[in-house]
């Protein structure tokens, strides 16, 4: 007998639970991810102006490089520990930046470090990551393909 | 044998409990109960290479530093009954490598330290053991690579959510050393599910199996809840034990003035922590260091124990099961 | 300079209010920061195959391309692009435009892993 569908599955309590359970904090929680979100981003455009003024890169070699640090830093505040904590104060404002997917990758890839090179570190390294790259993929794929068929007709 | 239609157990050779041992992380020794506990960590890792390696050994210690405070040494124990959160129960069976006791291992969750005291009371009521230790352990990174995520992941932790207890208690459990608190009786829980799936919502989910059995207990044994000076839960947390009082009133019984919840006292709570502690060691490191000085030098004559399970995986979680919960009884008293 | 300083005032502001919206989704839906990525890599992915988001990352600059939705853009921008050129630019497009961000995560991720063990949280 499982609980999920089930009629043992008592609305009455699910519901008296949902009143008696604590609400996040919401303008709070907005705010943090406002700024510090913003920041990560200011600091992206910071790299972008370094790029674009000092070594005169442009279009899809200055997006790159600008990942490049971005992930970079991201990976780096990660291994210090550090990156966590932003996470706890900052929710979606630490999670969305390219930082964030840096941090998803690098975390647990430490974390399974202990189970070795190859099928801890390496194999776990996409455990949250990997769906990015697989829905974009397929995505890129699927947009690449309806132009391309596009301009068949067009 | 007394046979009841609430299938409460009575020891009739009620064994002692004759020491206890507990031994923290840094965080707990940090909280409200840090002076009482018999040994604390500086470092989480124990200077292991693991957390896994290191939750071991804190096992490992704790059932070493039991039976040590009892004045036995490991050739006198029939019997050790322990489990742990971890896959396969590895750092209670790891641990049992250490020593020539004869092992079973068991699993209930958070609940596990009650269900070890069950079995080894009836193992040695029943008189097939004189002496058994019972030990759980947690790790709070051990726990949360298991079951959420990285230790590094900047993940946000909602406001319902506990906190895994970095912690082993060991008691050492004797049937012919007497003068000690002594189990007199027991009920081994049912498992109760009420729909709950919120993973981050444990007190929800084990509050109606902890209220079920209390009620049983209650019933089976002819008591109320102020004839015991204590009722202490396992890791319902602050807002679980809110609902559990609730759940338990609806059933006729007031429980709001001697209850107190493991995971509710353990930490000086701040925000990161939430609702409290949790985890198999958060009920036997409490009843170790704080509750069973109090019953030993007599401040309190009459306990029962609940101990609290959420019996959850990732895989179930994953295929969106709700998640059942788990509560064993044990009454302890000086008699 | 002006110039400069409205740019960062853009990125802030336009990124700021990307990331308040995911922080508005995990506070409403319970979502956790793998799907958040995914939905986010994909909204952006959508909107410039419609030609949009390139619109924002011409206002905002970092404040389009540093939140994940960014790097979608980056992947449907690329496809197009490769798309132009044949069949086989089509397929290949996205993740030849997107291979910086892989390419880093991966290096950097194996490397900081190397050398950094996870610290106790409290």
């Amino acid at each position: 007998m499982t609980g999920k569908n089930a009629e043992n599955t008592n609305r009455e309590y699910l519901e008296y639970v949902s009143s008696v359970c604590p609400k996040t904090n919401e303008v709070k929680t907005l705010f943090h991810a406002f700024w510090v979100g913003g920041l990560i981003c200011l600091l992206g455009q910071a790299v972008r102006y370094i790029f674009i003024y000092v070594f005169g890169l442009y279009g899809d070699t200055l997006a790159g490089a600008t990942s490049i640090v971005m992930i970079f830093l991201g990976s780096f505040l990660t291994g210090l520990g550090v990156y966590d904590k932003i996470g706890k104060y900052a929710g979606g404002g630490s999670i969305v930046p390219i930082t964030g997917f840096a941090n998803s990758v690098v975390s647990p890839a430490m974390e399974f470090k202990s189970e070795g090179f190859i099928y801890g570190l390496a194999a776990k390294m996409f455990v949250i990551a990997g769906p990015i790259i697989v829905f974009g993929v397929i995505g890129s794929v699927g947009v690449g393909l309806i132009y391309y068929i596009k301009g068949l007709f067009l | 044998m007394i046979k009841n239609p609430y299938k409460t157990v009575f020891f009739e050779n009620s064994p002692s409990v004759i020491s206890t041992y507990s031994i923290v992380g840094e965080k707990e020794a940090n909280g409200n109960l840090g002076k009482h506990f018999d040994q604390t960590l500086s470092d989480d890792r124990f200077g292991e290479t693991t957390y896994e390696k290191a939750e071991c050994k804190m096992l490992s210690a704790a059932v070493k530093g039991a039976i040590k405070k009892a004045g036995y040494n490991e050739k006198e124990m029939d019997l050790f009954v322990g489990g742990d959160l971890l896959n396969q129960i590895i750092s209670a069976s790891f641990t049992a490598r250490d020593f020539e006791i004869p092992f079973l291992g068991l699993y209930n969750a958070c609940s596990t330290i009650v269900e070890s005291v069950i079995v080894a009371s009836m193992a040695i009521s029943g008189g097939f053991a004189e002496n058994a230790v019972v030990g759980t352990v947690s790790h709070f990174s051990t726990a949360e690579r298991q079951y959420r995520y990285p230790l590094e992941l900047g993940s946000v932790r909602p406001p319902q959510s506990q906190w895994t207890v970095t912690g082993a208690g060991s008691f050492v459990l004797s049937g012919v050393d007497k003068g000690y608190p002594s189990v007199t009786s027991a009920t081994i829980g049912k498992v109760v599910d009420y729909g709950v799936t919120d993973v981050n919502n444990m007190g929800a989910a084990m509050a109606p199996s902890c209220a079920s059995t209390l009620v049983r207990h209650l019933k089976g044994t002819g008591t109320r809840p102020e004839d015991y000076d204590l009722i202490l839960t396992g890791d319902l947390g602050a807002l679980g034990s809110k609902i559990f009082d609730k759940l338990v009133k609806d059933d006729g019984f007031d429980v709001s003035l001697n209850h107190v919840d493991c995971g509710d006292i353990i930490y000086d709570t701040v925000e990161s922590e939430f609702q409290g502690g949790s985890g198999a060691g958060c009920g036997a490191v409490v009843f170790a260091s704080y509750v069973y000085p109090l019953l030993k030098e007599k401040k309190i004559n009459k306990i029962l124990f609940l101990a609290t399970g959420a019996l959850l995986s990732t895989v179930s979680s994953g295929q969106g099961e709700s998640i059942p919960g788990i509560t064993h009884a044990v009454c302890l008293e000086n008699l | 300079m002006t110039d400069i300083l409205l740019g960062f005032l853009k990125a802030f502001l336009v990124g700021g209010a990307i990331c308040t919206i995911a922080q508005l989704l995990i506070n409403k839906t319970k979502l956790t920061s793998g799907k958040i990525l995914v939905y986010f890599l994909l909204a952006g992915l959508f909107l410039q195959a419609f030609g949009l988001y390139e619109h924002l990352v011409d206002f905002a600059g970092a404040g389009a391309t540093v939140p994940i939705s960014g790097f979608g853009y980056l992947l449907a921008e690329g496809a197009i692009k490769g798309a132009q050129s044949g069949l086989f630019g089509a397929i290949t497009g996205g993740l030849a435009s997107a291979s910086a961000g892989v390419t880093s995560a991966i290096v950097f991720g194996y490397i900081f892993a190397l050398i950094f063990k996870t610290h106790s949280k409290k």
